[in-house]
Parts: structure tokens; C-alpha cells; sequence
């Protein structure tokens, strides 16, 4: 648990994002010849991909090269984009979520999404975070809810900021406060998984470097996808990297190995800066 | 205007053409102002004439006195109240049904065929003369349903006529929240109805409103439809509930014009001016509404 801002341990000073523990970790999502169309375009061709339980997966590509479209699909966020089709399986937990059975709503709720731009809702700092807590009957008292909201500011490090000014509209919050806000709002609900989508990138260094940090922390209790288009920052926070180019899965490794020695010689030109 | 030989460039014919055209540009200008002008001096003469006629007859007892065949002792109690009463129905009964017309058109049937082929003929309604709204409602509301003569049949009618509007306002309002909201709602877990009712509608609600007050001095000033199903001319007791009998400002204005004597003339104008007081106030509303959610959206 983390609280306030402690000095912010350097790159250099923190122990290499790979520990020992990952690579044994448990498949979390297991995604089978994954195709996707918007109409008639294909965004994604084929994908098939394993993802470990407690890791921080990063996805990195060129833009429009579908890995946020990809992302969308682990929680079935495209669903309300109309004309969108999928094909092929994708398995959280061993459970194929696009069997026609299953109940979309608790799908969200256990897959958790953060997104480019925060969104948080025109409601005070406390409604913000208990909005998924009432929607979803997790809290059976007003105590609880209480508990809960502020357990969730905590885990997202911004409790110290908020603590006194929960009543206080959200949108008067900074743009990395916001940001945290919706990292809280998301945890609110105890997803198994969290998705981010490019969260740090309309934010300055500062409240990037605090993201991070959140990022690391968290993913001794989540699943952690995370979508960057930034390549050091995909180096900085996660185990294992995806790079995908229009709409394919190039390559899939350990973070170290794909940004040191990677296997495919369209990887290398990417991560060195030679296009994208 | 002879023909002339087309003068070469740079001769003093070329400037003397350059000059007409910028003459005219600002004859053009002049002419634009001056039928605005025309447009506004027809409006304020207008205002005038009824302030000027109307105003010496303006008075607490006039609001608060019931009819009379004195033009002295009559009053504008009965039609003011019978107004209020009506719209505020109107609204009560436009309002819901509107915005969940609004709701699904926009949220829940977008692509359908069904969806395209409601959204054309809303757009045609709301283009229909209001009489026709009148024998509408006169077939269906005071005989069919048999609401007689009431306020109920005027305020149903009023709200068929003000749907259209009602409608595609909503719409507007619904479509300015952002798909952001519903994302992060949707990510939480919430089903759509969920997001809709405790997110996308609380923030379209200002918007809603404004145009439900918009439609609404629209309907207040109406007169045909409500002639058309019964409404009196001469009431001399006020609506005591949803199916009394009624009088509305227009009407009673009408009503006070076509008389003969000139005192009833006076009458009729301190009417208008009761009825344009209370125009001015729903839309002063409905621009107070519209800065306050301007000013919540911002943060």
C-alpha cells in the first residue's frame, strides 16, 4: 500500500521489473486466432496470445496498428461501437467471455478499464469512486462504502491529496489527479484484471512518474494490460511486451529480451526508433 | 447603360468600374440595415401600441378580478391561471414521454430502420400546423377518450403539439454527453440503463429543460388548437382540477379584441402585456438554465 508521495525510487533503483516470481505466474487471459472487424476492415488478424496472472503485460505498435482496439476486446468494450465484429476466443480465467451466455456487465466489473483521456464523472471526488460500488450492491452499508472508497484512493495514491476535499467536484482535480482518480474508481470494484489504455500520455512527467510507480504497485494484486506508445515506458513498468503492426502480433517477450535482443527484425527496427 | 468598348487595364474606366463595385457593396450593407431596422421599428411600434394602450388599464386588480361584461371591472385571473395551468400540464405530460421517445431514438435504436423511419416523421410533425393539432386532439382527446372540454384534453393536446420539440431537444441534449461518461460507467459494470439514468441523463438535464421551457412559450401562446376542442371564452370560475373547464390568455384576449366597445381594446392589450411578461420569464429561465449548466460543464 502506498501513501502520499515518498521519494520516487529512480529506474535505476528498482528492482528489475522481471522478477523470478513472473514467469510462473498463471495464464490469466488466453486469446485463440483473435480476428477483429470494424464493417468490413479487418483491425486485427489472428491474434493468439497468452497473458500471465500478476504481470504488467505492456502493448506497443505504431499508431492505428490495433492495440487499443485489441485491448477493448479483453473487456468487450467494443461492443458498443455499432457494426463491430469478433471471431475467435478470448479466455479470462477459463472462461470464454464471448460465449453468447455470458453476462457482459459482470465481465466489466471483473475486467477493469482505465482510459487514454480520465473520464471522470461531473459528481464529487467520493461519488466518483463509490459510483461502481452502488451501481454493482458491493457495499452493504454506509460504513462499508466508506471503507471502500477510501481504501480504493489509497491503493491509487491519491487519498492524502483528496482526504479533506472528498465533496469537492471531481473535474477541479489536476489532470494526473483525475488520472488516479479513475485508477481508484476502477479498483473500487476489485477487478481481477485492469486495462490501461495510453494512461500517462496526456499527462506531464511528473504525474506520469506517479502512474508508473501505481503501475508497479498494483500488480501484486491485479493483472495489469497496459497500452503505451511510448516505448520507455514500456520498458520502465512492465514484465512482458506485445508488439503489434497493422493489426498483427509481431512479437510477444520478456520486456528485457524485446527491448535488448528481439527476435524479429521489424521489433528491432521499431523499439530502436528507426520507425513508428 | 451604353456598350463600350472594354477598356484596357490600368485606364481610368477600370478604376471607375472598381469604385461602382465598391459603391455597391456598401449600398448592399445600407439595405440590409435598413430592412432590419424596418423588422425591429415594426416590432417595437408594436410593443408600443400595447404598452401605450394597455398599460393605464394594468393593475393588481386587474390580474386578481374575474370577467365581468364591465370592461372596467374585468380581470385576467381566470385566463392567467387556466395558462399556467395548462402548460404546466402540457409539461408534465410532454416531458416524460418526449424524453423517453428522445432516449430510445437516441441511445437504444440508433441504426434501425424503425428508429430512421420515426426520427422523418418527428421531423415532419413538428412542421404541421397547429389546428391540425386541434381537430386531432378534439377527435381523440375530448371525444374518444372522453376528456371533454377539460384542461386535461387542452394540456394533451398542447403536448402532442410540443412533442416534436420536446424530442429532438432532448436529443441534442443527449447527444452533447460525452461517450466518455458512458465508457467509464459501462467499464464499471453498469448495464445501459444504469449509465443512461445515473449518468448521461444527469447531465443532459439543464439541456432538457431548456428546451422543454422553449416549447413550452411556444405552446402558452397558442390559441387555434385549444378554440379547436372547446376551450371558453367566458369562464367566471377558476380550473379546480384536471377535468374543470378553462380559459386561456389568448383566448381571453381574443376574445376581448373583437368587441366592440372601446374599453375592451384596453383590456386586451394589458392581456398582451401579461402574456408577454410571462413569456419573457420562461425564457429567462430556460437562458438561466443553459449558463448554469454551461458553467457545471467546465468545472
Amino acid at each position: 500500500m502506498t501513501s502520499g508521495s515518498p521519494a520516487i525510487p529512480s529506474f535505476a533503483a528498482r528492482p528489475k521489473p522481471t522478477g523470478p516470481a513472473a514467469p510462473d505466474s498463471p495464464v490469466k487471459i488466453d486469446v485463440r486466432g483473435l480476428n477483429f472487424y470494424y464493417g468490413d476492415k479487418r483491425a486485427l488478424e489472428n491474434i493468439t496470445i497468452q497473458l500471465r496472472a500478476n504481470v504488467v503485460s505492456a502493448f506497443i505498435g505504431p499508431s492505428g496498428c490495433g492495440k487499443s482496439t485489441f485491448l477493448r476486446t479483453l473487456n468487450r468494450m467494443n461492443d458498443i461501437i455499432p457494426g463491430t465484429r469478433v471471431e475467435g476466443k478470448v479466455l479470462i480465467d477459463n472462461v470464454d467471455i464471448y460465449d453468447p451466455k455470458l453476462d457482459v456487465v459482470g465481465l466489466r466489473r471483473r475486467v477493469g478499464m482505465v482510459f487514454q483521456k480520465s473520464n471522470p464523472f461531473p459528481k464529487s471526488i467520493f461519488e466518483n469512486v463509490a459510483y461502481g460500488l452502488r451501481i454493482n450492491g458491493l457495499a452493504r452499508s454506509k460504513a462499508e462504502l466508506q471503507q471502500r472508497v477510501e481504501q480504493s484512493l489509497r491503493q491509487a495514491a491519491i487519498w492524502d491529496e483528496v482526504k479533506d476535499r472528498l465533496q469537492e467536484s471531481a473535474l477541479a482535480l489536476s489532470g494526473g489527479q483525475q488520472q488516479r482518480l479513475c485508477i481508484a474508481r476502477a479498483l473500487a470494484v476489485r477487478p481481477k484484471v485492469l486495462l490501461m489504455d495510453e494512461p500517462a500520455s496526456a499527462l506531464d512527467p511528473i504525474a506520469t512518474q506517479h502512474i508508473e510507480e501505481l503501475i508497479y504497485d498494483l500488480k501484486k494484486d491485479y493483472t495489469i494490460v497496459i497500452v503505451t506508445h511510448n516505448m520507455q515506458q514500456a520498458a520502465r513498468v512492465s514484465d512482458y511486451t506485445a508488439f503489434f503492426w497493422l493489426g498483427r502480433l509481431v512479437e510477444y517477450e520478456r520486456t528485457e529480451k524485446m527491448f535488448t535482443a528481439p527476435a524479429e527484425k521489424l521489433t528491432e527496427d521499431y523499439v530502436t526508433g528507426r520507425f513508428g | 447603360m451604353s456598350a463600350q468598348a472594354v477598356p484596357a487595364i490600368g485606364t481610368p474606366d477600370v478604376e471607375a468600374g472598381s469604385t461602382r463595385r465598391r459603391a455597391l457593396d456598401v449600398l448592399f450593407q445600407i439595405v440590409a440595415l435598413l430592412v432590419l431596422l424596418a423588422a425591429l421599428a415594426a416590432l417595437a411600434t408594436l410593443i408600443a401600441t400595447v404598452i401605450r394602450d394597455g398599460a393605464g388599464r394594468l393593475s393588481w386588480d386587474f390580474i386578481t378580478s374575474l370577467p365581468s361584461r364591465y370592461a372596467a371591472r374585468a380581470g385576467i385571473f381566470v385566463p392567467l391561471a387556466g395558462s399556467i395551468f395548462v402548460i404546466s400540464l402540457t409539461g408534465l405530460i410532454a416531458l416524460p414521454i418526449g424524453v423517453a421517445a428522445a432516449i430510445y431514438l437516441e441511445e437504444y435504436g440508433t441504426r434501425s430502420r424503425l428508429a430512421r423511419l420515426i426520427e422523418i416523421n418527428i421531423a415532419n410533425l413538428a412542421a404541421v400546423p397547429s389546428i391540425i393539432y386541434g381537430l386531432l386532439g378534439l377527435g381523440l382527446f375530448v371525444r374518444a377518450l372522453g376528456f371533454e372540454r377539460s384542461v386535461l384534453a387542452g394540456a394533451s393536446t398542447l403536448a402532442l403539439l410540443v412533442l416534436p420539440v420536446v424530442i429532438l431537444s432532448t436529443r441534442e441534449a443527449l447527444r452533447t454527453v460525452p461517450m466518455t461518461i458512458r465508457e467509464g460507467a459501462y467499464a464499471l459494470g453498469a448495464t445501459k440503463w444504469q449509465t443512461i439514468w445515473s449518468q448521461v441523463l444527469p447531465m443532459a438535464v439543464p439541456g432538457i429543460l431548456t428546451g422543454l421551457i422553449l416549447a413550452l412559450s411556444r405552446a402558452i401562446g397558442e390559441t387555434a388548437p385549444l378554440i379547436t376542442i372547446g376551450a371558453l371564452t367566458y369562464v367566471p370560475f377558476l380550473p379546480e382540477s384536471i377535468w374543470s373547464q378553462f380559459s386561456v390568455l389568448p383566448i381571453q384576449i381574443f376574445n376581448w379584441v373583437s368587441r366592440p366597445q372601446q374599453e375592451f381594446a384596453a383590456n386586451a392589450a394589458a392581456g398582451i402585456i401579461v402574456l408577454l411578461a410571462l413569456l419573457l420569464t420562461m425564457n429567462a429561465v430556460a437562458i438561466w438554465l443553459r449558463d448554469r449548466f454551461q458553467k457545471r460543464r467546465r468545472g
